[in-house]
């Protein structure tokens, strides 16, 4: 089970879209998975012949359980597609890893060692024999850990019981392995809430933040992109956030110290740019997939590619590279009106931008105030990756981007 | 197509962008971003969709007039007759 999103700990195999003997490449959909927040579609990270399926549609398990095994075409030993140790690549290809890097891998293998869910091995045998969800416990225990006394309390609680976490698998049967059917709406936004809390919490609690934050004159971008827009058909329009976006990625892979993962108590650039941007989905909640190589297309391919993003985001699916590798992570709040975005970095990322409303403002320049379109821009970075002269330098060149929003 | 049907063409391409929303609720007057919690996103696709439907080319300058439902409805009917007296 890939980790689809650093926020997920279980994932239910809702299809298997291939069997025992069909050769897949990489990429392919193999699989649909749901995970708290969105069904997501699982691509196969190599080539090979898929030898068994291991995990039945409909069960819930764990991040890095083997839910499969592929066998290699060329006749090397068969691997376990969602099993870090097995995995071909070296735990820390990150860095280094070449086009072909294989992303499914490097989510299994960002996802495995530090099991953040607390909890004794004596609860969580407690919790599988009960049928037990250990997301939904509340921990009692020394930095909220979970004993084995809450899981038995969790077991206890009639479903539909109010209590502040779902129970997800409902009616537990005794001894009958952790599964449990896509939840329902309520359960899911109880879920959806749940995970978001648990990473953001983790977040506030590991990652030294800094904040920075800038104003920037629109003026250019918004006339270039009225001037653009007129020429275009309604289909072929573009938004003033897609300018953001297109600013953010190239400014990024210009300062590397802002993209990459905090992993292992080092951090590791990412020599791609894989944007992800915050989209908040129908009914609440949020979810942060990427969109791949932005610092390297063009502002249509980037509002085709957002597009695509948003629709799938909130009505269809989701793959499971995009949810599993964004390197950096944009918000933009403007539309609510905000006007500072204070963000809370995605783990294991090392920063996040913001951006408030677009908004007429008095401005001076060249000893002349004059009201201009103004948005601000923040940065949330990792201190310990990062300090506040290269955030400020990274804020820099977003605006020297936004002012010149036709180079490349 | 008239009144009547450019509404019922608002309305689905409304329901296409927030599929949750019940047609019936909405307020003819109030402003649909807000009431309809939709972003620009959103609006671009909605403006698209009527786009498809209606066979009305709009102009980014009158995104303001497609605020409200009834305001999107008078534009629309507007837009028409503008290609209907156009036409030889």
């Amino acid at each position: 089970m890939p980790s689809l999103g650093a926020d997920m700990e279980f994932g239910t195999v809702l299809q298997w879209l291939v069997k025992p003997g069909d050769a897949v490449k990489r990429g392919d959909i193999v699989a649909v998975v749901d995970t708290s927040k969105a069904e997501i579609d699982v691509e196969i990270f190599e080539d090979g012949v898929i030898d068994e399926l291991l995990v039945t549609e409909g069960t819930r398990v764990p991040v890095g359980t083997v839910v499969a095994t592929l066998r290699a075409a060329a006749g090397k030993p068969p691997s376990a597609p969602g099993e870090p140790s097995s995995s071909p690549a070296p735990p820390l290809a990150l860095q280094p890893a070449p086009a072909a890097a294989p992303r499914l891998t490097q989510a299994a293998v960002r996802a495995a060692p530090p099991h953040r869910l607390r909890a004794s091995p004596v609860a969580r045998r407690a919790a599988e024999q009960l049928g037990v969800d250990l997301d939904t416990v509340t921990g009692s225990g020394l930095d909220g850990a979970i004993t084995k006394a809450d899981v038995e309390r969790a077991a206890a609680r009639p479903p539909g019981a109010a209590s502040p976490s779902p129970s997800l698998p409902p009616a537990p049967a005794r001894s009958a392995p952790p599964s449990a059917a896509v939840a329902p709406p309520d359960d899911r936004q109880a879920a959806m809430r749940q995970a978001i809390g648990a990473l953001m919490a983790r977040s506030k609690r590991e990652i030294p933040h800094y904040y920075l934050d800038s104003q920037i004159d629109m003026s250019a971008s918004l006339d270039w992109l009225r001037e653009e827009n007129l020429r275009r058909s309604v289909t072929t329009r573009l938004l003033p956030s897609v300018l953001l976006l297109r600013a953010v990625a190239v400014a990024v892979a210009a300062t590397p110290a802002f993209n990459g993962f905090w992993l292992d108590g080092a951090f590791r650039p990412a020599d791609q740019v894989h944007l992800g941007v915050a989209i908040s989905l129908r009914g609440g909640g949020l979810i942060a997939p990427a969109l791949h190589d932005a610092d390297r297309l063009t502002l249509d391919e980037l509002m085709a590619g957002l597009r695509d993003l948003v629709q799938r985001a909130r009505t269809g699916r989701l793959r499971s590279s995009e949810m599993s590798d964004p390197t950096i992570t944009v918000t933009n709040l403007g539309e609510q009106g905000v006007d500072l975005v204070h963000g809370v970095i995605y783990p294991p990322q090392v920063a996040l931008i913001g951006f408030g409303a677009i908004r007429e403002r008095p401005w001076a320049r060249d000893g002349m105030i004059g009201a201009r379109p103004i948005v601000r821009a923040s940065l949330a970075a990792d201190h310990r990756a990062s300090d506040g002269h290269a955030g400020g330098r990274l804020l820099a060149l977003i605006d020297r981007h936004l002012q010149n929003p036709e180079a490349r | 197509m008239n009144e009547q049907e450019l509404r019922e063409v608002l309305v689905g391409a409304l329901t296409e962008v927030a599929p949750e929303i019940d047609a019936a609720s909405i307020d003819p007057q109030a402003v649909l971003t807000e009431q309809l919690d939709i972003d620009s996103m959103d609006f671009l696709n909605f403006v698209v969709a009527v786009h498809e439907e209606a066979g009305v080319e709009i102009p980014e300058r009158d995104y303001p007039k497609l605020a409200t439902l009834d305001g999107a409805v008078a534009y629309l009917v507007n837009a028409q007759a503008q290609i209907d007296s156009e036409r030889p």
